[in-house]
């Protein structure tokens, strides 16, 4: 276990792709004090902003409020990091493997065009969760990751597959122009979900605003979720699926792509 | 070597290598998958005259399945692995795709062969089908009447062997088909074997061709028939006593599950009526998998 | 027309001539019988893919067969008697021949057209086989294992079968379907002269002949009938219906498959049906027109 401590905040944005279990696991412990952060524009080092403890691990531990640290997991393939705290953008950006957990709050663009691994905020997220970078086709196309707090803009942007499940509220245009996978969101969204969607489904457990371009189609309790209830039943997140509790409403769209995307919105027995 | 009274031959069984896969259906309730499967299963005892055989596995609880529903396992086993990937497709399509409530998952998921299934029935839904795509597998989502049949896109197909057996020499047509029913109950319960034939139980054994025809595949095993003891033409192999004969087959994973049954299936049924069990094969010179019936019991 | 508040449309079910054979199995006991029966009918949903349908017609008492043990009748419909000769030397080969203790007989003895599948089968026997002549029909002995299997040389062909005759049931969810479709299924059981070929009875993937978007498929999803793609194509389905189920009933005449439409869908009528309806392909395709509100006249 290599644990850092943040002991100077910096005053503009640091950034610290190093700090991934890729590329700490074999180096000792004078060696990643050495590595190289950024601030702005000017090349520092690890143990200028944080104490280290540790060395030759794939398990990361960072302490303090690194809410202006960015890229922390950048392409990870394997390992763990746990964040005691609140954390910066594009964590986890492009990983393919391995787990990250955070105790606080996230910034925007967490899992960015991951493909692969796990995520999990225990606080709220920022917005372009699992999105694609602009001038980018497709967003995560694998892996999961789970906030248990609330989450903003554009989430899961054109995302092509994987699954992002949110507890709580979540802002506009979730789901924007995505091309297949699954966002499961508890507590709903504000508008235009779904807005410009060609395939992939979006569940929302309490009733949401709705574009005029997505047409109900039935009443239902779809088998495949019973899958997906499993999977996330896993990571501690629950969603309803049997027929005496209630049934999902299945709306397709989005009619003016023309998409083959749906969205469900669970409405429980009366 | 006596069991319980009754002699056990010194011979082996003869079995073959074949390629097989498990599907595991699940559905609303129990007996709707129990439905689906015998449906899939029915006319399916031999692989020459019906391309492929099958049976019922096992029963699966709620939460032995992928999507949490009562389900039934199913092996099918075929010659290779293309023409187990046909037969699934007509089969799965025909009962399974057919039956309310039904959805249908891959039961070898860590077979290394894979062979697509519900991506040849995904068409089924004339391009209104979908797919999700959940760890590291494919599932189709094909529209119907219904809602939607869920299948699973590829299905793992592995080595197996086909053909295991024991036969069961007794008294009477009463004490024989009693002690197979025994046999069959026990055997029944356990994994990675099917018993192909009708109620698990072959009451027409076979030999390969025939003496009297020219080009039949497989005749009638004369050797084993009571009622031809003595004729011309006849070399029995049925010593006094005999008057009615049952033959059980089973298809197995591995040898061990195939050890297992028989050896469970042979001592149930060394019961009162019954004078011997002995074992069918072809001199040792087609198959290669040989369960020496002795060696069961060492 | 309404039955109980459920809706059935001024419609008819389109089915074609088939051609079908009873078959009688026997056994020491039903467990048997129905084991021989079972894998007998088993994979014949649909005579395209499985080139037969088959299911069992009902149980016979030992007063009702003609060794006077108990049994099962099956009925086995293919589009022509040949085709149904063949399927019949290979499904009583595969599945009677080998189950223990059964007998085989015909059940449409008074049929002049007859297909010889147990003479094609007494070879199985490598001419250690007989056979005995009673009442004017020939049966064959052939040696087996376990004693002999009995078997009639020749069946009667019905060349006036009907396959095909339907009707579907419009439930606010699946339960209320299946729950409508299970009371169909009990109510036509025993009903002679018909079978339900599909799984329990019940088709749940309806289907349209070929496909808009693939060229060369038979048949696929009959889309406007299915409840998820309401709004994507031009959709049969009234408000509220959010699962649809089938029953397909071949028989050995029309009027089997009337008593039996008319049987299920009165069973079907119940709380969460919305409606009664059925499919045919514009009526010139098959001989045969089921019309529900003629069936159904004296019952609503």
């Amino acid at each position: 276990m290599i644990t850092l401590t943040l002991n100077e905040q910096p005053n503009v944005p640091l950034e610290a792709e190093v700090l991934s279990p890729d590329v700490l696991a074999a180096l000792a412990n004078d060696e990643i004090r050495a590595l190289p952060v950024y601030l702005g524009n000017r090349q520092r080092r690890v143990d200028d902003f944080f104490s280290v403890e540790g060395a030759r691990s794939d398990e990361l531990e960072i302490r303090g409020d690194v809410g202006k640290v960015k890229w922390i997991g950048r392409g990870m393939t394997r390992g763990r990091i746990t964040i005691v705290g609140s954390v910066g953008m594009h964590l986890g950006a492009h990983m393919t493997g391995g787990t990250i957990d955070v105790s606080g709050n996230a910034a925007d663009w967490v899992g960015a065009e991951m493909s692969g691994g796990v995520i999990r905020i225990r606080g709220n997220a920022g917005g372009q969760v699992g999105a694609a970078y602009r001038g980018s086709l497709s967003g995560m196309t694998d892996g999961t990751i789970l906030i248990d707090g609330t989450a903003g803009l554009e989430v899961g942007m054109r995302m092509k597959r994987g699954i992002i499940a949110i507890g709580g509220l979540v802002r506009d245009f979730a789901g924007l122009e995505m091309k297949g996978g699954t966002i499961v969101m508890r507590s709903g969204a504000e508008l235009r979900t779904g807005a410009w969607m060609v395939r992939g489904t979006i569940i929302s457990l309490t009733p949401i605003q709705l574009l005029p371009t997505f047409s109900y189609a039935s009443t239902y309790n779809p088998t495949f979720l019973r899958l997906y209830a499993r999977h996330l039943a896993t990571l501690g997140f629950t969603i309803p699926y049997e027929d005496q509790d209630g049934a999902y409403r299945r709306y397709s769209g989005d009619a003016c792509v023309p998409g083959k995307g749906e969205i469900l919105v669970w409405t429980g027995a009366a | 070597m006596d069991r319980r009274g009754v002699r056990i031959v010194d011979t082996f069984a003869e079995a073959f290598g074949m390629r097989a896969a498990r599907v595991v259906i699940t559905a609303r309730s129990a007996a709707w998958a129990r439905t689906a499967a015998q449906s899939m299963t029915g006319f399916a005892t031999s692989v020459i005259g019906c391309k492929v055989e099958a049976g019922i596995e096992a029963e699966l609880l709620p939460n032995e399945t992928p999507d949490g529903r009562p389900g039934v396992s199913v092996l099918l086993f075929g010659f290779d692995a293309d023409g187990l990937r046909g037969r699934l497709v007509d089969r799965v399509g025909q009962t399974v795709l057919t039956c309310p409530t039904t959805a249908c998952f891959d039961g070898l998921p860590q077979a290394a062969d894979r062979v697509v299934v519900g991506g040849a029935l995904r068409h089924f839904g004339d391009r209104f089908q979908s797919s999700k795509f959940l760890d590291g597998q494919r599932y189709w989502r094909i529209p119907v009447m219904e809602g939607e049949f869920l299948v699973q896109e590829a299905f793992g197909v592995q080595k197996a062997i086909g053909g295991g057996n024991f036969l069961i020499l007794a008294a009477d047509q009463d004490a024989a088909l009693a002690a197979a029913e025994a046999a069959v109950d026990v055997m029944r319960k356990v994994r990675g074997v099917i018993l192909p034939f009708p109620g698990g139980i072959v009451r027409a054994g076979s030999k390969v061709g025939a003496k009297r025809y020219k080009k039949m595949i497989a005749s009638t095993n004369d050797a084993y028939c009571p009622t031809l003891r003595g004729r011309t033409g006849v070399t029995s192999e049925l010593p006094e006593g005999v008057n009615s004969v049952l033959e059980i087959v089973v298809d197995g994973l591995d040898r061990p599950a195939i050890e297992s049954a028989l050896r469970a299936g042979i001592d149930a049924a060394c019961r009162p009526g019954v004078v011997q069990i002995s074992a069918g094969n072809y001199g040792g010179k087609l198959g290669k998998h040989h369960f020496p019936l002795h060696a069961l019991f060492a | 027309m309404n039955i109980r508040g459920v809706f059935i449309e001024d419609t008819f079910a389109e089915a074609f001539g088939m051609a079908a054979a009873r078959i009688v199995i026997t056994a020491v006991n039903q467990r048997w019988a129905h084991a021989a029966a079972v894998a007998l009918t088993g994979f014949a949903t649909s005579v395209i893919a499985c080139k037969c349908e088959a299911a069992i017609e009902r149980e016979l008492g030992p007063d009702e067969t003609p060794d006077a043990r108990p049994g099962v009748a099956v009925l086995v419909f293919a589009m022509d008697a040949a085709g149904l000769g063949k399927r019949l030397v290979e499904r009583i080969g595969q599945a009677v021949l080998t189950c223990p203790t059964t007998s085989c007989f015909d059940g449409l003895p008074d049929l002049p057209d007859r297909v010889s599948a147990g003479r094609t089968l007494r070879v199985f026997g490598d001419k250690f086989q007989s056979s005995k002549v009673v009442g004017g029909h020939r049966f064959w002995r052939v040696p087996v294992m376990d004693g002999e299997f009995l078997l009639q040389e020749s069946f009667g062909v019905q060349t006036k079968g009907v396959g095909g005759g339907n009707f579907l049931i419009l439930a606010d969810d699946q339960a209320g379907a299946l729950g409508a479709a299970e009371a169909a299924v009990a109510a036509i059981g025993g009903i002679p002269g018909v079978i339900l070929p599909f799984p329990g009875g019940v088709a749940r993937s309806g289907s349209k002949v070929g496909a808009r978007a693939y060229t060369s498929l038979v048949a696929s999803t009959n889309d406007a009938y299915c409840p998820t793609l309401r709004l994507s194509t031009d959709s049969a389905l009234a408000e509220g219906v959010n699962a649809v189920l089938e029953i397909v009933i071949d028989g050995l005449d029309a009027e089997a498959i009337r008593k039996a439409m008319r049987a299920g869908i009165e069973a079907a009528c119940r709380p969460g049906v919305r409606a009664i309806t059925a499919c045919n392909y514009g009526g010139n395709l098959g001989t045969f027109h089921f019309h529900l509100r003629q069936i159904m006249e004296d019952v609503s």
